[in-house]
């Protein structure tokens, strides 16, 4: 009976061209402006590292004086360098890194390429497998060279074809300011969307192409970026051993709960040397929260993107319910024919499947409409001033959602006008007719 | 075959209470061909909605082929109405989108019967009517004597057992009418029972019985078959001599 079905929805829409173009319209555009947004959102709140999301913990502590406490406070957002490179150096989790954003100038060695800043990190060597960064070429430094204050840097893929025209350049070196390093290892494309591991720094930026080992950054007293808060201003430079300022990030990986557990007891340990020493004033107030955890609480999705999202909703719910109203009309005014049908022994089911079927197969073409307009609407937003812009594409998820959407929605918009045809009482339209 | 007991119809608004039919007993029997006749507004078509499941009884009981049609749901009720009756209607209610061959074809999709079954069934019954090389045509092309002869092959494409007609011939000149008549009565010959609803006394001197009905209550009335063989031996094209009845 569907095979029958279709044929009757093809022979009614074909009836009334007209009215069935505003209602593909109509879908097309509620389809084709959600899906844009939708698929926004679906980039911008994707899982960043899916396999490990639930095992990577960032941490957080809180040594400001008790000055200015308030019970039940968030700790501070980034870490003391004291803080970080102890517990670096104590290293009680499976993996753990300290880091910050950094800039650099570079001295290429080809002579008609001029010098040029590159986006970087100052980490630890185990930043790399802990974040399954993918090497093209070579691998991360060592502990040693953490150790040692190694000259030894990872680049990018396109940091490297931008140097050297070419990706195979493991233990060339690079300058780096005014410090000539040996590169390690060339990374292959890696873009976390989004840049979970620093929320300081650009969310959905292009992500650094320089690694260099942490010690060697101070060492070098390599430029950092990103936020830097300081609450006491005993020291003149706010990146030395010791500054009351947080800046890095840590973040460590415990695998299961029972690590977890561990490791929240000795932070808490460590707070409480910390308090004995005289180095924290506060109660202990830890954070470790996972990817996700620490996503979620930092709300990383950008407001206008949510906004948006809920604005081609509502266009959508509008569209919709103008294709009730259209859907209606439609339905209604074949009363009669729904009329003969029942006398001949359609049911009530029948002709509300008939009739939803039809409302479908608007649908199924609204969202081949919506699919064109949603493929428009994210070439806007690609050329458009966000910094998400160059993320916006469709996938094979969001393009069979676009339809699942398309479909839903009329089928939806269907359910009243299609009850209401099945209600049609027959007799009253025989004799009238 | 229909059996109807004590049946009453009542059309309730919160103003008025109209009674269209009030306890219409009557029973027709296989091979019967009934008339029901009575002025405007007494009750026919009423009785014919009920009769065809279109509409559902107030009180009493139906029966059709052994089976209360109360105590069935709208699935069963239009599969029984699909299985057993056949319906003509005086504005022949074919669908004006499709052709010929699918309108025939709409009852016998809603039985779920395989394709060429249904194609069989359906050349048969426009070469019963005598529309089979006008398959493709739309009913916009046809005459209304055609028409309605296409839905006489609708209605009896399913080999119903029952045949609903209500004023068949109401608009139709006095030729067509005669035509769709004697079709009517060939497939009563045939085992189908006929129950057609009209005012038209000549129309309802050709059955066998007739059912006056006025003011919702029926009354009865017997003619042997033998009496319209006679009317129609007297005069087989026309209706000159059938008995005007109410």
């Amino acid at each position: 009976m569907i095979g029958y079905y279709l044929d009757l929805a093809g022979r009614s829409l074909r009836r009334n061209v007209s009215l069935t173009l505003l209602m593909i319209v109509a879908v097309g555009f509620g389809v084709g402006a959600s899906m844009t947004m939708l698929t926004v959102m679906h980039v911008l709140a994707k899982d960043p590292i899916p396999e490990k999301s639930k095992v990577l913990h960032y941490v957080q502590l809180d040594p400001r004086p008790l000055r200015g406490y308030s019970p039940g406070e968030e700790p501070l957002e980034q870490m003391t360098r004291q803080d970080a490179e102890t517990l670096v150096r104590e290293h009680r989790a499976d993996r753990q890194a300290l880091m910050t954003g950094g800039n650099a100038t570079l001295v290429p060695a080809r002579a008609n390429l001029d010098p040029f800043n590159v986006d970087a990190r100052w980490t630890s060597n185990e930043f790399f497998s802990m974040f399954d960064v993918p090497f093209l070429k070579g691998g991360p430094w060592s502990a040693q060279d953490d150790t040692n204050h190694g000259r030894v840097a990872v680049i990018g893929k396109q940091l490297a074809e931008k140097l050297f025209g070419s990706t195979d350049v493991v233990g060339f070196p690079v300058q780096v300011e005014t410090t000539e390093m040996r590169i390690v290892g060339v990374l292959d494309d890696w873009r976390p969307i989004p840049h979970f591991y620093d929320l300081a720094s650009d969310v959905y930026g292009q992500g650094e192409q320089l690694y260099v080992p942490w010690t060697t950054s101070r060492d070098l007293s390599l430029d950092r970026s990103g936020n830097m808060n300081c609450w006491d201003s005993k020291h003149d430079d706010p990146t030395v051993l010791g500054a009351p300022c947080e800046w890095i990030q840590m973040w460590v990986e415990l695998d299961g709960d029972a690590k977890e557990v561990a490791y929240h007891d000795f932070l808490a340990n460590y707070w409480a040397d910390q308090v004995r020493s005289g180095h924290y004033e506060r109660p202990v107030n830890i954070r470790l929260r996972n990817v996700t955890e620490y996503l979620d609480f930092n709300k990383v999705i950008p407001d206008d993107a949510k906004l948006g999202t809920y604005v081609a909703l509502g266009f959508l719910i509008v569209c919709l319910v103008n294709t009730i109203g259209l859907l209606l009309t439609k339905f209604l005014r074949r009363s009669s024919e729904i009329g003969i049908r029942r006398a001949l022994g359609a049911s009530k089911v029948s002709i509300f499947v008939q009739l939803l079927i039809e409302a479908g197969v608007i649908g199924l073409v609204g969202g081949l409409l919506g699919l064109v307009l949603a493929g428009l609407g994210l070439w806007a937003i690609r050329h458009g001033a966000s910094s998400y812009g160059d993320l916006a594409h469709l996938d094979m998820p969001m393009l069979a959602a676009t339809f699942g959407l398309a479909i839903v929605a009329s089928l939806l918009a269907g359910l009243l006008p299609a009850w209401r045809g099945c209600q049609v009482a027959p007799a009253l339209q025989l004799k009238s007719h | 075959m229909l059996q109807m007991k004590d049946v009453s119809k009542v059309y309730r608004t919160e103003m008025v209470e109209t009674h269209a039919l009030r306890d219409l007993t009557l029973e027709v029997r296989a091979g019967e061909f009934v008339a029901v006749t009575g002025p405007s507004g007494s009750g026919k078509t009423t009785f014919l909605n009920i009769a065809g499941m279109l509409e559902e009884l107030t009180g009493g009981v139906y029966t059709l082929d052994g089976v209360d049609v109360k105590s069935l749901d709208d699935k069963a009720r239009s599969k029984l109405r699909n299985e057993k009756i056949g319906f003509i209607f005086q504005s022949f209610n074919l669908i004006p989108d499709l052709n010929l061959f699918d309108n025939v074809d709409v009852p016998l999709r809603y039985r779920r019967m395989g394709r060429g079954e249904r194609h069989k069934r359906i050349e048969t019954a426009l070469e019963r009517v005598g529309l089979a090389s006008r398959k493709k045509h739309f009913p916009a092309e046809l005459s209304g004597g055609q028409q309605q002869r296409v839905a006489i092959a609708r209605a009896i494409a399913g080999g119903p057992t029952l045949l609903l007609a209500d004023e068949p011939t109401g608009n139709l000149d006095s030729q067509m009418a005669r035509e769709v008549m004697q079709l009517l009565e060939e497939l009563n010959e045939q085992g189908t029972i006929v129950v057609i609803v009209t005012h038209d006394p000549e129309i309802a001197a050709r059955a066998q019985r007739n059912v006056h009905i006025v003011d919702g209550v029926a009354a009865d009335i017997e003619r042997g078959p033998t009496l319209v063989q006679k009317d129609l031996q007297k005069d087989p094209k026309g209706f000159a001599n059938a008995e005007t009845i109410g």
